[in-house]
């Protein structure tokens, strides 16, 4: 048997960057519990459709919680009130009967919103450009374990590594920073021998871009860590500062 | 070569995480000069005697105290004036602001107030050295002066607000100083976060209880 509720959407409609937006009230009825949170705002969209209105624009791609795309803010809460889950992956069994459900995009200077729920997060793939890369010769693939690295190292970096650029710690931050999205990409390459040529001036020029783009200032508070889908710690920020030091500093 | 190597470390102390290690840097040092200063101000209860003596030798030790005066002010400075840029700065970072709030445990309340516990500190700051620095020491010890200040209930109750507030800054700040210089490792940050909270906790009891003291005993 499925069980099925009936809520209450007030979600934040915005036509374009360019002009004002506010909240929308639509109900949304005979809800499956086993339904997504995307799927439940795909049935709201298809009865929009169906009266004549603008369905709500949001984004997603993979539904599975590993491409970064999706994500909202929902009753003050980037991706939902559960803990290391995605938009995507939230079920409708976390909420119940009668509830309302506020859903406001991403808020940061550096994600102006396209429509909606829809937010522009190219400033996070000019991070990565400034230096979230390594380089790679290109031919024949190399020998495998040719560069040996211990079991704990590659967890460490793998840890950093799951980060799927949702943009959901710029947003959870209450100074809209996104360091640790930085941070992360930072960690995963700092941590790895094939990481190491660039590492001179990473860790300066990703800063320098996150500052440049209109990200606020880290000031510790955790609610990143505590928000972040794929539950990154905030020592991948504490890596990013030492590996600051070093580049802005001591070379 | 030389000038330009100097200008991309400027560059880099303006960066945000250059500003927040200005910030954590001169927050330790402002932390190093509570401790020294608790010690002293404990001397109280040993008495008229030792504590006058102490201010004395204080006051004796000359060009090395005022160096080191001239260092805090320094360091205040850079403290207040960095704090106030990046309270600006983050303010401007979420021009449209969330229509509803909440926490996912991160934040403390230590962590939420930080600009304003140490807006709150910087008029304390100023009022205690115009109270206890800046006066007439010709006709009174340093002693009287402050038995005599706290003899007022006002004045009590001043400075156990004003120490209050500094515990709750301190308890976000010296942890969040050590993950700003990159010092957070799994084994001993619970450590770093337990001493936070001690603390500020002996700050608070130690500082807090010398004007109660000094006002029941005169
Ligand atoms: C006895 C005086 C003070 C001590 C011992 C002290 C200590 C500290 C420490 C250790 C930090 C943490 C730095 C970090 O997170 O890296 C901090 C942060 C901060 N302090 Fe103070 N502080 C004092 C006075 C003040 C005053 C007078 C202000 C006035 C505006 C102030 C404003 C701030 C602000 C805004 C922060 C947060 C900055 C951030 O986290 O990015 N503090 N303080
Ligand atoms: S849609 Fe891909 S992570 Fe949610």
């Amino acid at each position: 048997m499925t069980t099925t509720i009936n809520l209450t959407l007030k979600v934040w409609r915005q036509k374009s960057h360019a002009v004002k937006g506010g909240l929308e009230t639509y109900p949304s009825r005979h809800i499956p519990t086993d339904m997504s949170f995307l799927e439940m705002l795909d049935v709201v969209n298809e009865q929009l459709t169906l009266n004549g209105k603008d369905p709500i624009a949001f984004d997603h791609d993979c539904r599975e919680g590993i491409c970064g795309m999706c994500g909202a803010v929902v009753n003050g809460r980037p991706h939902g009130p559960e803990k290391g889950t995605t938009l995507c992956q939230l079920h409708m069994r976390h909420f119940s009967d009668g509830d309302t459900i506020v859903i406001e995009p991403w808020r940061s200077r550096a994600f102006p919103v396209i429509k909606d729920l829809a937010t522009d997060r190219s400033a996070l793939d000019q991070i990565i450009q400034a230096g979230g890369y390594v380089s790679v010769n290109t031919g024949s693939v190399p020998e495998a374990n040719t560069i040996m690295i211990s079991q704990e190292t590659a967890e460490l970096a793998m840890d950093a590594a799951a980060c799927i650029g949702c943009g959901a710690c710029a947003a959870a931050c209450p100074n809209g920073s996104s360091m640790l999205f930085t941070g992360a990409k930072v960690s995963q390459l700092a941590l790895l021998p094939q990481g190491k040529p660039e590492a001179a001036t990473r860790a300066a020029e990703m800063v320098r871009t996150m500052d440049a783009c209109g990200f606020g200032n880290c000031t510790n508070e955790a609610e990143c860590e505590a928000e972040c889908p794929k539950e990154i710690s905030i020592t991948h920020i504490a890596r990013l500062n030492r590996e600051f030091i070093k580049t802005g500093f001591l070379s | 070569m030389q000038s330009k190597k100097m200008r991309w470390t400027a560059s880099m102390f303006w960066s945000s995480i250059g500003k927040k290690l200005l910030m954590a840097l001169t927050g330790f040092c402002l932390c190093g000069f509570l401790i020294t200063h608790l010690f002293g101000n404990l001397l109280l209860y040993s008495g008229k005697e030792t504590f006058n003596a102490y201010s004395e030798r204080l006051n004796s030790l000359g060009l090395i105290s005022r160096f080191i005066e001239l260092g805090l002010l320094f360091f205040a400075v850079i403290h207040v004036i960095i704090g106030a840029i990046l309270f600006f700065q983050n303010l401007k970072a979420r021009p449209v602001q969330y229509i509803v709030n909440k926490r996912a445990g991160g934040r403390t309340i230590g962590s939420a107030t930080m600009p304003y516990t140490g807006f709150l500190l910087l008029t304390f700051v100023i009022f205690h050295l115009i109270n206890f620095h800046f006066t007439d020491k010709t006709y009174a010890t340093i002693y009287q002066i402050v038995s005599s200040t706290f003899t007022k209930p006002g004045y009590v109750t001043i400075y156990i607000a004003a120490i209050f507030i500094t515990a709750i800054h301190i308890r976000h700040g010296f942890w969040s100083a050590f993950q700003t210089i990159g010092a957070n490792h799994p084994k001993y940050m619970p450590v770093i976060r337990v001493i936070s909270i001690l603390f500020s906790i002996i700050l608070g009891i130690g500082f807090g209880s010398i004007p109660i003291y000094m006002s029941l005993t005169g």
